[in-house]
């Protein structure tokens, strides 16, 4: 168990490295799903399979083509890469990178020296439906709302007859 | 089980990785892509903290995350078409005029 959590864990953090510093948009692209597949086998890891499989289905798929649509028409060519390029040498990751990892070592050993608890077993999907239709009904209702809210915004915004354009 | 610090020291870690893309990018596109792993590192804060006390909630909470990012990424293409419409480029130092 804490193998595969930790080997899935340096593959996450690379992959996210790798899609935050990528020139190139699809390239970013592929690294996120990398990473958010990562962080399903890590959920699943952790004994939350129905977060897992939602993660797997909702963010590494629906999320991501929505992204991989919107470059499709975009249509980000190489200017747009040399332009990141030439925003981002290399020489200037290596200071704020290497304090930035002396921190991240000091609260990894404070973090280590703290009350390490161990954890209870898997949470399925049941329990989490069952608490998602008893004390959480006011949260589904609120997260219906939010999503009815997105799609008219989006509705609106990307209807193109609103504002005046260059 | 894997300890309970281990995983959220993981997910301060994507925390940082997405916040420091979204200061060093500049392009709206890349700054969506570590607002993603933003949200992604909240979500598995609340998986680490649910699975540590054996309770659903913290998957509860981790679904509402899934629906808030959902709206915000479908909110924040589109505004990103329209900006790449309107000033022809998604940089985000173009976009430095608050009137139109």
């Amino acid at each position: 168990m804490e193998t595969d959590f930790m080997f899935a864990a340096a593959l996450t953090l690379i992959a996210a490295v790798l899609a935050v510093t990528r020139a190139n948009a699809v390239h970013a692209l592929l690294y996120l799903i990398i990473a958010l597949l990562g962080v399903a086998v890590i959920f699943a890891s952790l004994g939350a399979p129905f977060a897992a499989v939602l993660q797997v289905i909702i963010y590494a798929g629906a999320i991501t083509v929505l992204f991989v649509f919107v470059v499709m028409m975009l249509n980000l060519g190489p200017a747009a890469e040399a332009r990141e390029r030439h925003w981002q040498p290399p020489g200037s990751w290596l200071g704020p990178g290497m304090i930035g990892l002396l921190l991240f070592a000091e609260l990894v050993l404070i973090v280590m020296h703290g009350d390490a608890a161990g954890a209870g077993g898997v949470v399925d999907a049941k329990q989490v439906g069952m608490a998602l239709f008893g004390p959480y009904l006011i949260v589904v209702e609120l997260a219906s709302l939010l999503l009815l809210a997105g799609l008219v915004v989006v509705w609106h915004v990307g209807q193109g007859g609103i504002g005046e354009r260059r | 089980m894997t300890a309970t610090p281990v995983v959220l020291t993981l997910a301060a870690a994507l925390i940082v990785i997405g916040m420091a893309g979204v200061l060093a990018r500049r392009n709206l596109m890349f700054m969506l892509v570590s607002v993603e792993l933003v949200f992604n590192g909240a979500g598995l804060a609340f998986i680490a903290a649910g699975a540590h006390w054996a309770q659903p909630d913290g998957q509860v909470m981790f679904l509402l995350i899934l629906s808030v990012s959902g709206a915000e990424t479908a909110t924040a293409l589109a505004l990103m078409l329209r900006l790449e419409r309107h000033y022809g480029t998604l940089d985000v130092d173009a976009m430095r005029q608050l009137r139109d």
